[in-house]
């Protein structure tokens, strides 16, 4: 490359649409360079009142109107006012065109450092990972929530805000229990949604009719055969509720619909904290690290780029008291830092624990470990000895039956392995949330509905909440819910709602 | 393809409906925690909004999660000296690790959850359900609100305002009066001509008739389609809205008896009281009259700021009020309120003075009249000829002792609860 140094695109920090489209060129330029993949940007620059709007939608650009998005928005309010939190540089939205938010309150170091970060890290990010890939379709999603608000409102005008607020309120609960693990969902679209939605809404009816029948169908009694349904537990339990509730109208069933879709929707990104954020800080910090080198920047920019980028990627130690959990951004970072470290410079340790791509060509490598993995498959892959080291990592096994915790891990050649698998079950989704499927329905007695809970590590259902999930259920299913916490086979709560059920 | 947009100046409260989702949700929370600010904190912030706080269990949103227990392996960055096999007491609090602390982000920790309401919503919520007893509509002179209503058909009027199917009615109507003989001999002249030629006679005659035709067609098509006369107006008049007009008239004791801390709660009592009227009742007039042996109106800084002392002659105030009734809001035009505070000191022989003129003067004229005792000693004389006039008219009259500040406002609640309407 010839090393002529240019002029500095920008000398002083206050920013301009200009300036932003020449940054983007640039930014965009280098990141060809490095294969990134991604879809068009649409930039969206809004104040601080309007980032605090958007994040009480939970990153949606259009969300339905509910009571619990007041609640995170006067809360985020409250939080910035008082100058315990900062508003995010920036916010991303997984779409085709894909919507970035930048602040007008940044300076233009900072625009710089957040379109390298979101437009062209998170960005890629989201195009090529094969979670993403699979589980959301970025072209139709805008086009779906806007669907669903309008749906949602013109429920509310038909049957009153209070029965579409219960009816939310007993699917947000639910909400973490709307996915399917396994199958891959139709690829949704808006209008299809709503020419499908009407035919839907009558087909389903009819099932749900045929399934509760009260008329006794004679041969099926005569075999003396208990029928188990479903025939398989299932996980997906708001898919269950829309497809087989007795009492649901068909209004509601398509709000559940709604709530499910969206969930599936962020599954993704909740598997991908670590991966998605560790992503877009190499490639800021890799992409503004060009441009400074090709001279499009200059040193002040680079000092202002640096402390930012530190104050992200700050990792607290665990004794310290603003201690609070992992950064999943120093993690991230740290990681594919070392994975191009790995490539270019292997060491013998490199060589011993990653044969396969050690001395490899680093950007092949990155971009393989970004598409095909998600965190937990990510860490147990590509945590080295050198992160764990300079993380200084180590293990606590804290054990119910024991009256101690004991560190059963640290950085040494013992505890590499460990920490990693420790460390990759942490950002397990199927560890973190309790095991929930629906065992049982009653169909021809009483119509009770049963779940069941299989422990992992013997850990145990928060009691409170789960009865107050409970009774959301109940809301939804319309006759009496049980749930059974098993270890082992042998239960070990259960709960019943209504509570009286049990006598 | 790349672009840039800027969104500043679109609608930045998209939380807004939200957020009233929210206010309407907790509405009972938020009463109560109203109903604290408001015994807690001078009365001169009420004016501020206010920071309401609910305990955020009350309204988590709950997901199914793990509960403390298990066995759990944590990560923890940091390492500073343990080494494998370190044995480490539990601590106290915080058991739960990984499995538990992740589905707790959503506040789930013993922190209230706190946001800000504006004054205005502070307001509402502290006056909700407050109203004046028995206001009724009065009949008033030179009322402010007119409501305009439909008055029928006019000649006259502005062009916006033509009826077209009257218009076009009448039109047609004058038309038909003023053509009515032209046609008529023109049928004649018709049937003649048509006669002579069949006949084939008089052939004089018949160019005599079409000529006499073609002049009458002419004549007839001449009366115009429509005339400045046939236009009809829609015609609408204002007429007075009958409002309901009223007077809240404010006693306060400021004799010596009344000690620093009686004055105060006197007036936070009468500040509220202001404060409800001025924000429900557009149309209300309020009366400030502070006494000690004499009764003096004055304007509301007056009422609030100033000091004055002196005895105890309750009777002043209310004369005065009976002449400023007499001379400014005459009872039938008027709804007209009284609210009096005092430490129930007064002259000797007063109280009886007060008791007949409530009785046979005020009582009649009010709708509404309430007396507010603050004292923590026994009764005296006052109170008991009050007691007297309560026993007269349960619905017009209340009273209440006040002992200490907090008390101010749910006794001000008490008062001007929104009730069954009695029969009037």
């Amino acid at each position: 490359m010839t090393k002529t140094k240019r002029q500095p695109i920008s000398t002083s920090s206050e920013w301009s649409f200009e300036l932003i489209e020449t940054y983007e060129k640039e930014i965009g330029r280098l990141a060809e360079g490095f294969k990134l993949d991604i879809y068009p940007n649409q930039i969206e620059i809004i104040s601080s009142e309007q980032m605090m709007d958007a994040y009480a939608s939970v990153g949606m650009p259009i969300g339905y109107n509910h009571w619990s998005y007041g609640k995170k928005f006067l809360n985020t309010q409250e939080n910035y006012k008082r100058g315990q939190m900062g508003l995010a540089y920036e916010l991303v939205i997984n779409s085709n065109p894909c919507i970035s938010y930048l602040m007008e309150e940044n300076t233009m170091t900072m625009q710089a450092l957040v379109i390298a970060h979101a437009c062209f890290g998170h960005n890629s990010f989201f195009k090529n990972n094969y979670l993403f890939k699979t589980w959301t379709d970025a072209d139709s999603i805008v086009d779906y929530l806007v669907f669903a608000k309008g749906y949602i409102s013109k429920c509310e005008e038909r049957h009153g805000i209070e029965n579409v607020e219960s009816t939310l309120d007993a699917c947000h609960a639910l909400m973490n229990y709307g996915v399917d693990r396994y199958k891959r969902p139709y690829p949704m679209s808006a209008r299809e949604e709503q020419q499908q939605q009407k035919e839907r809404e009558e087909y389903l009816q009819q099932q749900i009719n045929e399934l509760w029948r009260t008329i006794p169908v004679a041969e099926q009694d005569t075999t003396g055969q208990t029928i188990h349904f479903p025939e398989e537990p299932q996980e997906n339990i708001l898919y269950f509720i829309e497809k087989n509730a007795p009492l649901l109208e068909p209004w509601q069933r398509e709000i559940v619909r709604i709530v499910r879709k969206i969930a599936q929707y962020f599954y993704p990104q909740r598997q991908t904290q670590v991966m998605n954020e560790g992503w877009a800080s190499f490639w800021h910090h890799t992409l503004l690290n060009s441009l400074y080198d090709e001279g499009l920047v200059n040193d002040g920019f680079m000092l202002e780029f640096l402390q930012y980028h530190t104050n992200v990627l700050y990792q607290p130690d665990f004794d310290e008291p603003w201690y609070n959990g992992i950064n999943p951004y120093t993690l991230g970072f740290a990681m594919f830092q070392d994975i191009k470290r790995i490539c270019e410079q292997p060491d013998e340790e490199d060589k011993r624990f990653f044969p396969d791509f050690a001395g490899s060509n680093w950007l092949d490598t990155l971009h393989f470990a970004m598409e095909n993995y998600k965190d937990e498959s990510f860490i147990l892959q590509f945590l080295s000895p050198k992160v764990i080291r300079e993380l200084k990592l180590f293990t606590i096994t804290d054990d119910e039956e024991n009256n101690y915790l004991e560190v059963a891990a640290i950085h040494n050649d013992e505890g590499y392995q460990l920490i990693r698998e420790a460390l990759a079950s942490q950002y397990n989704l199927g560890n973190l949330e309790p095991n929930i499927e629906i065992e049982k329905v009653d169909i021809r007695g009483d119509r009770s509905i049963t779940l069941q809970h299989n422990q992992y590590n013997h850990k145990p259902l928060d009691n409170e909440s789960a009865s107050e999930v409970l009774k959301h259920l109940h809301t939804l299913w319309g006759f009496d819910v049980h749930l059974h916490s098993k270890d082992n086979n042998k239960t070990k709560q259960s709960w019943h709602c209504p509570e009286a059920a049990e006598a | 393809m790349t672009y840039v947009i800027d969104r500043r100046l679109n609608g930045k409260n998209k939380s807004t409906v939200n957020r009233q989702r929210f206010l309407k949700r907790y509405r009972q929370h938020i009463k109560k925690a109203v109903d604290e600010a408001i015994n807690e904190r001078s009365i001169q912030d009420i004016e501020n909004g206010e920071k309401i706080s609910i305990p955020s269990k009350d309204i988590n949103e709950p997901i199914f999660h793990h509960g403390p227990g298990g066995k759990n392996d944590i990560i923890l960055p940091g390492n500073k000296d343990f080494v494998v096999g370190d044995q480490i007491k539990r601590p106290q609090q915080g058991a739960g690790g990984g499995g538990g602390g992740q589905a707790s982000d959503q506040g789930e920790g013993e922190d209230d959850f706190v946001f800000q309401i504006s004054r205005d919503e502070f307001l509402n919520f502290m006056f909700d359900d407050l109203e004046l007893p028995n206001l009724t509509k009065r009949q008033l002179a030179g009322t402010e609100s007119f409501k305009t209503v439909r008055a029928g058909i006019s000649n006259e009027g502005n062009p916006n305002q033509i009826n077209i199917i009257r218009s076009l009615r009448s039109a047609n109507a004058r038309r038909i009066a003023l053509t009515g003989k032209k046609r008529k001999q023109l049928k004649e002249y018709e049937q003649e001509l048509a006669n002579l030629q069949k006949n084939n006679s008089d052939y004089d005659r018949q160019l005599q008739l079409k000529e006499a035709i073609v002049e009458l067609k002419n004549r007839i098509r001449k009366v115009p389609f429509i005339d400045t006369f046939d236009l009809k107006y829609n015609l609408h008049t204002k007429q007075p809205v009958p409002s309901s007009r009223a007077v809240m008239f404010c006693l306060m004791d400021v004799s010596g008896s009344m000690t620093q801390a009686t004055k105060d709660i006197a007036k936070r009592f009468f500040i509220l009281l202001y404060l409800f009227l001025q924000r429900n009742y557009e149309k209300t007039e309020v009366v400030f009259i502070r006494h000690h042996t004499a009764a003096k109106e004055v304007e509301e800084q007056e009422f609030f700021y100033s000091r004055e002392t002196g005895g105890t002659i309750v009777s002043s105030a209310l004369k005065l009020m009976q002449k400023i009734i007499e001379a400014r809001y005459p009872a039938d035009e008027w709804n007209i309120y009284g609210a009096q505070a005092s430490d129930g000191d007064n002259w000797n022989d007063d109280s009886d003075v007060c008791h007949k003129l409530l009785d046979e003067q005020l009582l009649p004229l009010c709708q509404y009249f309430s007396y507010l005792e603050i004292t923590s000693r026994d009764h005296q004389a006052l109170w008991q000829e009050y007691e007297a006039v309560q026993q007269k008219y349960p619905q017009k009259f209340s009273m209440r002792q006040i002992e200490h500040a907090s008390e101010i406002y749910p006794i001000f609640r008490d008062l001007f609860q929104r009730r069954e309407s009695h029969a009037a």
